[in-house]
């Protein structure tokens, strides 16, 4: 295991600047999403435009890899359709699993991409899935 | 009293001859389950080599031998709990069966509509589940004894909380999170002035004190083998002989009855009645060699030296500013367990970073979400001791904390 590449600097800054981390005015969609085995809880906000994800925060207690892996996210997802985001969704699961291991497919999951090695720390995989299925479920919905 | 030495009962434990990330293990995590010692490993091997067979069913040898290691392993559990007779010891799986089955073939039939089960808010789930359960399908009400800011039951919540109503009390004997041990002689002292029976969770309690059952007087008491260096799958559930005997079955099947009819059935004696299907006779003849193993070395001496380990890593763990004990701060009734928490990093991630170093620590809530809310807090990370571990041990794991600190960018 190198936990290096877990706890890197960029997981690191994610889960302390919490510029995420905040309420939304008006919310279109609220989805919460829960961790039972170890109690990571968080909740997500969504702004819709269209189909088009105007904006997005989250909220909730949880350890530096969810924390950081919310916050990853919901950069990455801001300004995407739900269309594209899904499928962002799809290529983070496949990742963390192995499945997704094309370069170029990887890559546009931007900061998201330092999650790869996870996969070999089976403890914490599902700290780091937790927002992914969380956004899923709240796009599942619209 | 001599003292035990932990570097030679490590001798015993083959799992620490390895190393866990190219480091020497520390085992720190026996609240959730312990190593097994060559003894134990080699008694299971040996009853799987020469005398495994279907006890208290055939008439030829190795069932007769199985059922020689069954008995005999009911006797040895009877003797280091000091019960009365083997009638009143039950195999289960593990505490989590024992109490389904109190709730199941007790509860159901004792408590009724408006009667009050009361537990503490310390619980684990397993000891609150099946109350809930009974509760909502006897319209019972469930009741919780809270705790002060030192994490103990006041005399006074135990008092006000038992009342003419009150029908069972479940309480944990040591809370796996706070360490503190609970008054079960005074709840069990009051509880029985108006008619309650008593059941005491000893899951963390057993492995590591003497416990007498006739002495504290409880009508139940319940614990697991692999929390006290048996295998897992073997619990067991003691209950006072004239409870047990009012007690319908919980499961029905093989080996737990007297005569099967076409349209009914009558029941064998205890402990029989409530063991139905074919028993875990390997992990009896674990548990048995366990208790062997601890009765060997003493009990007093295993919490003498738990209480030595807890005080030296209190004192190292109170002298660094970001850690807050989630506990006891002293020894007065408490066991060798330790919750705490680290100023902005999740236990989850004290766990993960431990490990790196080989320390292995149990993080989250433990199974007991009620008493988390109720300390308002998400997760704990707790250590917790038994006999091999050693003073070294807490110097690696303080080690280990204020590496953590470093990773996360603080300074030690």
């Amino acid at each position: 295991m190198d936990l290096n590449s877990i706890y890197s600097q960029l997981i690191m800054e994610h889960n302390r600047s919490g510029h995420n981390k905040k309420h939304l005015p008006n919310p279109d969609i609220t989805e919460k999403g829960h961790n039972p085995s170890c109690g990571d809880d968080i909740t997500l906000e969504l702004k819709l435009n269209g189909d088009t994800i105007e904006d997005a925060a989250f909220t909730g207690v949880g350890c530096a890899i969810s924390q950081a892996s919310t916050s990853m996210m919901i950069d990455l997802i801001k300004g995407n359709t739900i269309e594209e985001a899904l499928k962002l969704v799809e290529i983070f699961l496949g990742m963390i699993k192995k499945e997704v291991t094309n370069e170029e497919e990887l890559e546009k999951l931007e900061d998201a991409i330092v999650l790869q090695n996870i996969s070999n720390m089976p403890a914490r995989v599902k700290c780091a899935v937790l927002a992914w299925h969380t956004l899923k479920e709240a796009l599942s919905d619209v | 009293m001599t003292r035990i030495n932990p570097e030679i009962i490590k001798k015993d434990f083959p799992i620490f001859n390895q190393d866990i990330h190219g480091r020497k293990l520390v085992y720190l995590d026996n609240g959730a389950t312990t190593q097994k010692p060559l003894q134990v490993i080699e008694a299971m091997a040996g009853y799987n080599k020469i005398a495994h067979g279907n006890p208290h069913r055939g008439a030829h040898k190795l069932s007769v031998e199985a059922t020689k290691a069954y008995n005999s392993s009911k006797e040895t559990v009877r003797k280091f709990i000091n019960a009365k007779s083997t009638e009143e010891i039950i195999f289960t799986r593990n505490t989590t069966e024992s109490l389904n089955l109190i709730a199941y073939s007790y509860g159901r039939e004792f408590i009724n509509e408006g009667d009050e089960i009361l537990l503490a808010i310390s619980e684990h789930h397993s000891n609150i589940l099946p109350w809930q359960r009974l509760a909502k399908e006897r319209k019972a009400i469930l009741k919780y004894m809270y705790l002060n800011a030192e994490g103990r039951i006041p005399l006074d919540e135990i008092k006000n909380k038992i009342s003419e109503k009150t029908k069972l009390v479940s309480v944990g004997h040591m809370s796996n999170v706070l360490g503190t041990i609970h008054p079960v002689e005074e709840i069990i002292h009051h509880a029985h002035r108006v008619g309650a029976v008593v059941v005491v969770d000893g899951a963390q309690s057993a492995p590591h004190m003497k416990v007498d059952v006739q002495e504290m007087d409880a009508d139940f008491f319940v614990f697991s083998g692999h929390k006290m260096l048996g295998p897992m799958g073997i619990g067991v559930l003691y209950g006072k002989k004239e409870i047990l005997e009012k007690m319908s079955p919980f499961l029905l099947g093989g080996d737990m009855i007297e005569y099967v009819y076409e349209q009914e059935a009558t029941f064998a004696p205890l402990p029989y009645r409530l063991e139905a299907g074919t028993q875990n006779v390997e992990g009896a003849v674990g548990i048995k060699a366990a208790m062997e193993y601890l009765e060997k070395i003493g009990l007093d001496k295993i919490e003498e030296h738990e209480k030595e380990l807890t005080q030296y890593a209190l004192d190292r763990m109170l002298s660094l500013p970001y850690i807050d004990i989630i506990g006891p701060k002293d020894l007065e009734m408490r066991g060798g367990l330790i919750s705490f928490t680290i100023d902005g990093i999740h236990p989850h991630d004290i766990a993960t970073i431990l490990d790196s170093y080989g320390v292995a620590i149990r993080a989250g809530h433990h199974c007991t979400q009620p008493l988390m809310r109720f300390l308002d807090l998400h997760a704990t990370s707790r250590i917790s001791f038994y006999l091999y571990n050693t003073k070294d041990d807490v110097d690696q794991f303080i080690e280990g904390v204020k590496n953590v600190r470093k990773w996360f960018g603080y300074g030690s």
